[in-house]
């Protein structure tokens, strides 16, 4: 697939000495949307303002549809639009005057009927004379949408776009950003929704302490998010795993207490009974059974609450594997 | 060059002046009165002429020049403090915009109003006393000379400052005074020869004695020196705006 933007050994280190992001390599394929899930802090709006050219970066490369965000910012920032987390606006303009502002600094001649679709796409024609500061919180989300939309991007950055807005825009945003896709728009989404992830993005990156900890596609993670474990507890310990439960692939855990079965949850034979039964021809009583999944969110959870692992792809894997929610 | 953003940002700077029309245009428009009110017509009446021109004349310049210099920089400074303070600044900075197309929207407009303003007391001025403008064209040329450098200080003070106060305090405590002790109400010349020579140091007393000469032929220092100092001026300005962008100091972190 072709790369739109490519992030190589990116570091910032903000003149106070916090270091927002760690050697960032990142690509984005044209045309998808790419979630990039984090903590709070995680470096997200960092990567993002680097990309933008709204920060500096300290060390490393960037470009965008081929050009580099440095040497040749305009032809770079000419392709994006970005829509800030924060409700930032001249709140004395009006909306068609504010959108106007967008699409000339983009370097764009004036287009009324580009800015009427755009408007009229994000339910705000009826409020173009309106000035901003007299807009609801969800109606100035949607300006700001507007105004990165104004000069026709190439990639779209939504820096935690339904932060605080209504399951109603939320569900318009949505729609909004597929019919983009279609259009042919990148979208790079930020979210510390896992639910708005898992809704939208073809692949989801997970950025904690300015590092990269993983980049999937979210079609394997769900796949990932199939298997299910079954944790059987026994009555007595095991020393060692017998033969006629070992060809199931079950492991020995908690000092031989316990036999944990990974199984595909959406396979036609699962497998479960044959184990069961083999557990009672092996004559083990079992104390009690219990059934997990792993979602985005353990996944996720795990990755950015666990600071003694070293945060790698494998070690998102391994907690996919051991991730448990009932 | 990106000439519809250049565009675009200067239109929309100059639109916030209608917006605050009272605020931008009638306030400075209503002190200058007064003090033609104050000083042209109650005090100059009284007062002898200075170099073969009335009193009330005598002040015109140094009047527009105060106002000139308070304005451009409360302007300027606004202008690039506001999109700091609110977080709009990002769109600009995002957009393919080059740090001197950015100056010229930003600077261009507060000049621009600066050079309106100027025009507009020098018609006011004449409601209330005579005047002549021996070299109209030098004249235009140091309001919009002035206009431009100070606007370009006014967007440094505007980058600088964090918080209202210092947004304030450059045009209240230092240029307000200079321009009061830079010959705005008198000339130097009457001055004793100590302050005279202090007053020297004095850089808007260079702007001033350039603007009276193109009004009346008269000035405290020679033309050319005033010219000059101002290009001085607007050089270090010039100098100041490029390391601001060169390092992105407090625009860019």
């Amino acid at each position: 697939m072709e790369p739109v933007i490519s992030v190589k050994g990116l570091n910032k280190t903000y003149s106070s000495g916090f270091q927002a992001l760690k050697h960032i390599d990142l690509t984005i394929h044209r045309g998808e949307i790419f979630a990039l899930l984090g903590p709070n802090g995680a470096g997200k709006t960092t990567l993002i303002s680097i990309i933008c050219g709204i920060v500096n970066a300290s060390q490393g490369e960037v470009t965008v549809a081929g050009y580099d965000i440095v040497r040749d910012y305009r032809k770079a920032r000419s392709t994006i639009g970005l829509v800030p987390q924060e409700l930032t606006s001249n709140m004395f303009d009006t909306v068609l005057a504010t959108v106007h502002l967008s699409r000339g600094l983009f370097g764009k001649a004036p287009d009324k009927a580009h800015i009427e679709r755009v408007l009229r796409e994000l339910s705000l024609w009826n409020k173009r004379n309106d000035k901003i500061m007299n807009l609801s919180g969800g109606m100035k989300r949607r300006v700001l949408i507007a105004k990165a939309l104004a000069h026709e991007p190439d990639v779209l950055f939504l820096d935690e776009p339904t932060a605080g807005v209504d399951v109603e825009l939320r569900r318009d945003m949505w729609n909004m950003v597929r019919r983009l896709r279609e259009q042919g728009v990148t979208i790079i989404l930020t979210t510390h929704y896992i639910e708005e992830a898992e809704e939208m993005a073809d692949r989801i990156g997970v950025i904690n302490r300015g590092e990269i900890v993983l980049v999937e596609d979210k079609a394997a993670l769900m796949r990932k998010l199939g298997t299910k474990q079954l944790s059987i507890q026994l009555q007595e310990p095991l020393t060692q795993l017998p033969a006629s439960l070992a060809k199931y692939g079950v492991q020995l855990v908690q000092d031989g207490h316990a036999v944990v079965y990974t199984f595909d949850a959406q396979c036609e034979h699962t497998g479960l009974a044959d184990l069961l039964r083999a557990l009672g021809e092996e004559g083990l009583e079992v104390k009690d059974l219990h059934s997990s999944q792993s979602s985005l969110e353990d996944i996720f959870v795990g990755l950015v609450h666990d600071e003694v692992r070293p945060e790698t792809s494998a070690g998102a894997q391994l907690d996919i594997q051991s991730g448990g929610r009932a | 060059m990106n000439l519809y953003g250049i565009r675009a940002l200067y239109l929309s700077e100059l639109s916030r002046m209608w917006r605050t029309l009272f605020q931008s245009i009638a306030s400075p428009v209503i002190s200058t009165s007064l003090y033609f009110i104050v000083f042209g017509a109650a005090i100059g009446s009284r007062m002898q002429e200075i170099d073969g021109v009335s009193y009330g004349a005598f002040i015109i310049p140094g009047l527009i020049m105060l106002m000139l210099l308070n304005e451009s920089i409360s302007n300027a400074s606004f202008g690039i403090y506001m999109p700091k303070f609110t977080g709009t600044i990002y769109e600009v900075l995002s957009a393919p915009l080059s740090p001197v197309e950015i100056v010229v929207g930003y600077v261009g407009a507060a000049a621009t109003k600066s050079v309106l303003l100027g025009i507009l007391i020098l018609l006011t001025a004449r409601l209330f006393v005579d005047y002549e403008i021996l070299h109209p064209v030098w004249m235009f040329g140091f309001l919009v000379l002035t206009a431009v450098t100070f606007s370009l200080f006014g967007f440094i003070i505007g980058v600088w400052a964090d918080g209202f106060e210092k947004l304030q305090i450059v045009p209240m405590m230092i240029v307000t005074p200079l321009a009061f002790l830079g010959g705005s109400f008198y000339s130097i010349s009457m001055l004793p020869p100590m302050w005279q020579t202090i007053t020297l140091f004095n850089p808007v007393v260079y702007l001033i004695s350039g603007f009276r000469w193109s009004f009346y032929g008269v000035a405290d220092v020679h033309i050319g020196v005033s010219l000059g100092m101002t290009l001085v001026f607007l050089t270090i300005c010039l100098a100041i705006v490029w390391v601001i962008f060169r390092t992105g100091y407090k625009l860019k972190p």
